[in-house]
């Protein structure tokens, strides 16, 4: 590959930074995560998100960049293959001419991506899923349903992008299609066996915040980034990111103040995380303002939304579809009552801005063929998988704790019975 | 001989230590414990599940002393460790058959 052409540096380092930012994201993910589990399971989550960090570069590098990002192969259902291995990068991708960073850079910003929202899965099948299988289950479901997605909504050349829908960083791709695939791969797991009436709390609130701030970091990157290069529309992202957070993390404590008379600190760390979920799709499309109430709505719906499972009865552990599912549906809908050209002209007008219903009912439609088509392709292949592999653990194994079964390993061994010192 | 055994509250353990060592107590073991009285647990919420906590942390003190100590070492411990609350914990008396330190091997009371 010769280097055809000078990319713009400045861009090109935005992105770049971006990426380190969002890869980043991943192992805060799993001290969220971590936290939130009980101490014989949480190496076992932890490992299922840094895992997904091979399984997932991988499989961008070979196919999935290629499928998402080259040129359309009909329908703009799937892109082709003359990008894969990362070869052909010497030319803007297409339809993506006016990006000024290094097609590499953003190809490695998209992986990042697809690397996190495979880890976001884990929240829902911690306690109880075999690592082979957990793997097997994020491989396939990477390319049938992340890339697909990724396809329509992130190459202008896609069929959702192509009528007009705008995400601005993947509210329907990273955040709904995380959570609608976790409700399908949790409905054919099972409940982990005792719940909900055993007690299953989190081991360890610290690491939960720790990771929780980690993500915020993280999530500058992954929304500020976005754009692809440095220009005022960073600058939007960047502060709306700051804004939904802040309100969110509110939100939920404030509702927990109401609802339970404790705030807590797991929540305070869910709310900003429920914030952030929402402006994901909208950070460059709309006001600081509305980016206040987005992320304060978050905060009071994702709180309400994780006390779903209780009601109807699915184990989703770490309530992805509660946090990521409803926040993400809650973000496409926002954009399309809020978005506003005087923040992003190449953005649109929403309902509330005077834009008319056009660009709201496109945001509804999106978001609603991405939950549809997550939680179906991934319901088979968790079918599929659990027919051939099988999914769970045995029953001896999820008392015992998974560290120990599939990864010969405690995470704390200070004191503890059988073993001193 | 007497053992005493003293379940208190966790916070209680360094003010019942001094008062137990100026009164001439040369030793005692403590360690974690857990469980529940009449207080019983707690509960917790987390993510709006709620969670019953129901064996509660709690310190356990074991000082072997001389018959004659027993019953005024035992006041001094439930004095120093009363808060008048709930969950203060509890103390008990049991005779001691035999003690020896092994640094020497003595027996008795002359391994107190």
């Amino acid at each position: 590959m010769t280097i055809a052409a000078t990319w713009n540096t400045s861009d090109t380092l935005w992105v770049l930074l971006g990426a380190a930012l969002v890869l980043f994201m991943t192992p805060g993910l799993a001290l969220f995560y971590g936290g939130m589990v009980r101490a014989k399971n949480v190496l076992s989550i932890m490992m299922n998100n840094f895992i997904a960090i091979g399984v997932i570069t991988v499989l961008f590098v070979a196919l999935g960049g290629s499928l998402i990002f080259d040129v359309d192969l009909g329908g703009g259902l799937l892109g082709g293959l003359h990008l894969a291995g990362l070869s052909g990068l010497s030319e803007a991708l297409p339809g993506l001419s006016w990006v000024g960073a290094d097609p590499m850079a953003v190809m490695v910003f998209q992986m990042m991506f697809a690397i996190i929202t495979a880890a976001l899965i884990s929240g829902g099948t911690a306690d109880r899923i075999k690592f082979p299988a957990f793997i097997a289950l994020i491989a396939l479901w990477f390319l049938l349903v992340y890339v697909p997605l990724a396809h329509w909504v992130f190459s202008p050349n896609g069929w959702l992008a192509h009528l007009g829908v705008l995400d601005f960083a993947g509210g329907t791709v990273v955040e709904i299609n995380s959570g609608f695939s976790t409700l399908a791969v949790v409905l054919v797991l099972g409940k982990r066996r005792g719940w909900p009436g055993e007690a299953m709390a989190p081991h360890s609130v610290p690491l939960s915040l720790l990771g929780a701030g980690i993500l915020w970091f993280g999530w500058f990157g992954f929304n500020a980034g976005s754009s692809l290069g440095v220009n005022h529309v960073a600058v939007v992202a960047f502060t709306n990111t700051q804004l939904a957070a802040a309100t969110g993390l509110l939100g939920w404590v404030v509702f927990e103040k109401f609802r339970e008379k404790f705030p807590t600190t797991l929540g305070a760390a869910s709310g900003a995380v429920a914030g952030m979920v929402a402006i994901t799709p909208c950070a460059g499309f709309v006001s600081p303002l509305a980016a206040l109430g987005i992320g304060l709505a978050a905060g009071l719906l994702c709180a309400v939304a994780v006390r779903a499972k209780f009601r109807f009865g699915y184990d989703d552990s770490l309530d992805v579809l509660g946090v990521h599912g409803v926040g993400g549906l809650l973000g496409m809908f926002a954009l399309g009552l809020f978005a506003t050209k005087s923040v992003n002209a190449a953005g649109g007008e929403g309902l509330l801005v005077g834009g008319g219903t056009h660009l709201f009912l496109l945001e509804v439609l999106a978001a609603a063929t991405t939950a549809v088509f997550a939680f179906t392709v991934t319901y088979v292949i968790a079918k599929a998988l659990d027919l051939t592999m099988g999914l769970r653990v045995s029953q001896e194994a999820e008392y015992t704790g998974l560290d120990l079964s599939e990864h010969a390993e405690s995470a704390y061994s200070h004191g503890g019975s059988g073993r001193l010192g | 001989m007497k053992l005493i055994v003293a379940v208190v509250k966790p916070f209680m353990v360094a003010k019942v230590k001094d008062a137990l060592q100026e009164a001439g107590v040369v030793g005692m073991t403590v360690s974690e414990a857990h469980g529940y009285g009449r207080q019983r647990g707690h509960t917790e919420v987390y993510r709006g599940g709620e969670y019953d906590v129901e064996f509660v942390p709690k310190a356990r003190l074991e000082i072997m002393v001389g018959d004659e100590r027993a019953d005024e070492l035992v006041s001094l411990i439930v004095e120093t460790a009363r808060t008048g609350t709930i969950g203060d914990g509890k103390v008990w008396v049991m005779p001691l058959a035999t003690t020896v330190r092994v640094r020497t091997g003595e027996r008795g009371a002359d391994a107190l």
